[in-house]
This record gives C-alpha cells, sequence and structure tokens, in this order.
C-alpha cells in the first residue's frame, strides 16, 4: 500500500514538500516504514533514525501496525517552547 | 484551556484566565526568545507546528497536571511563526490555592511540553544561516506519565 508521511521542520526542509508518498507491506510496521521512507526518500534517511512516527495524532512504537487510511507523520526531535 | 496561535502573546489575559479567589498563587512562565545561544547571536526563531497533535498533547499535559496537583486553573499558549528577540513563544499560568502546587506544575509542564509536543524552532542567526533546533534525545520519553503520587501534604 501507499501511504502519505507527513513531515516538519528540517524533514520538511530536506524533502522540499509537506509530504512524501512511501510504499509497504500492506500489514507493514512502524519499523518497516522507518526503512522504507530511508530506502524510498534517501534524503530522510538520516533524520528518521532520529524522528519518532506519530499515527493518528499519537506515538507509535516500532512494533505497531501502520493502518490503511492513518495520518501518519514523522516527528524529529521537538524543540517547542 | 489550551491555545496554538499566530499573534503575540497577551500574558495579561492568560493571567486573567487562570486568576481566581480560591487560588492563593497564580504562577506565570514565559519562554522567551534569547539573543545568544552557544556562542551564536540569533536574529529571529520561526516556530512550526502539527497542530492537530499538539493542541491534544498540550491538552493532554493540562489533564494530567490537573490529576497530579491540586490545581484551580491553567492556561497554556504557544505561539508559532516568526518570533523577535524577546518575544514569548509560550505562556504557561497555573493557579492553585497553594504556591508549591502552582510552582511545581508550572515547572512540570513546561519541562513535558518541551519533550513531547510535536512543535519545532527554527533559529535565524545573524550570520545569515538558519537551522531548525533538533535536540539528541539519550531516551525515548514518549508519554507523559503520572509516575508520582500526588504529593500530599498535611495543611
Amino acid at each position: 500500500m501507499n501511504v502519505e508521511v507527513k513531515l516538519f521542520a528540517v524533514a520538511k526542509q530536506l524533502a522540499g514538500a509537506e509530504t512524501v508518498t512511501v510504499s509497504v507491506p500492506n500489514h507493514a510496521t512502524v519499523l518497516e516504514l522507518r526503512n522504507a521512507i530511508g530506502r524510498q526518500h534517501t534524503e530522510l534517511r538520516d533524520i528518521t533514525q532520529r524522528a519518532l512516527i506519530a499515527i493518528d495524532a499519537e506515538y507509535a512504537n516500532n512494533d505497531a501496525l501502520v493502518p490503511k487510511d492513518s495520518e501518519i507523520a514523522l516527528i524529529p526531535p521537538v524543540s517547542g517552547g | 484551556m489550551i491555545e496554538l496561535t499566530e499573534q503575540p502573546i497577551d500574558s495579561q489575559e492568560v493571567l486573567r484566565r487562570v486568576s481566581s479567589t480560591q487560588a492563593g498563587a497564580v504562577v506565570l512562565f514565559l519562554g522567551t526568545t534569547r539573543e545568544f545561544t552557544r556562542g551564536r547571536q540569533t536574529l529571529s526563531l520561526n516556530y512550526e507546528c502539527y497542530a492537530g497533535m499538539a493542541k491534544k498533547k498540550l491538552a493532554e499535559l493540562e489533564t494530567l497536571a490537573h490529576q497530579r496537583w491540586p490545581l484551580v486553573a491553567t492556561e497554556i499558549v504557544h505561539r508559532v511563526g516568526v518570533l523577535g528577540l524577546g518575544e514569548a513563544s509560550v505562556a504557561i499560568g497555573v493557579s492553585s490555592a497553594h504556591r508549591q502546587d502552582a510552582f511545581e506544575a508550572g515547572k512540570w509542564l513546561i519541562d513535558t511540553l518541551k519533550e513531547v509536543v510535536p512543535i519545532w524552532k527554527q533559529e535565524n542567526w545573524t550570520d545569515g544561516t538558519a537551522e531548525w533546533v533538533h535536540p539528541v534525545i539519550e531516551t525515548s520519553p514518549i508519554e507523559p506519565s503520572p509516575t508520582d503520587k500526588p504529593i500530599e501534604k498535611a495543611e
């Protein structure tokens, strides 16, 4: 399946886009998604290692499954406040 | 209450929102734009957020703070966009019957906001360069949690 990953901060800057499309197996885990982002968008490989993944606005562990029609975001280390 | 805004923060309004005759203490924290960081000079900061999740996380922090401490009211306002030196990026107002709770909750709110809320700042340095700030995190704190019981005091 193809999923859209929302990008922010340095990731958005590196990709030159607000989202990237990533191809993953139908029952992919977050870990598989991370690896797919790095392979399919090599400019994002390094920041993806340091980032968390959010699914439907909740942080997701590496072993969580990526649902088909969910809102996915790449969350680099935050610096608000 | 929580708010994301692109407007300058009205700290008097934040204080008004948490003030109450039930409170013996009102604490205000402002995060402000500092000029020098590790020898580099800031011209301005640019804040970006993942708005839907940021609001969700700010609301969660507020709920957790009210669970951990006996508070009268809290108000968190975070600004996004470009900020000049000295301008406030975040305001946290806390009121409680007694000051220890307001101070502790206020500190916990800003400390935890800085760990979990999806907001990022970009430094625009005076030398013309700009860089997003992405701190190296030694552990990976994903979720804030009320790990400690509220401190019980005999009063």
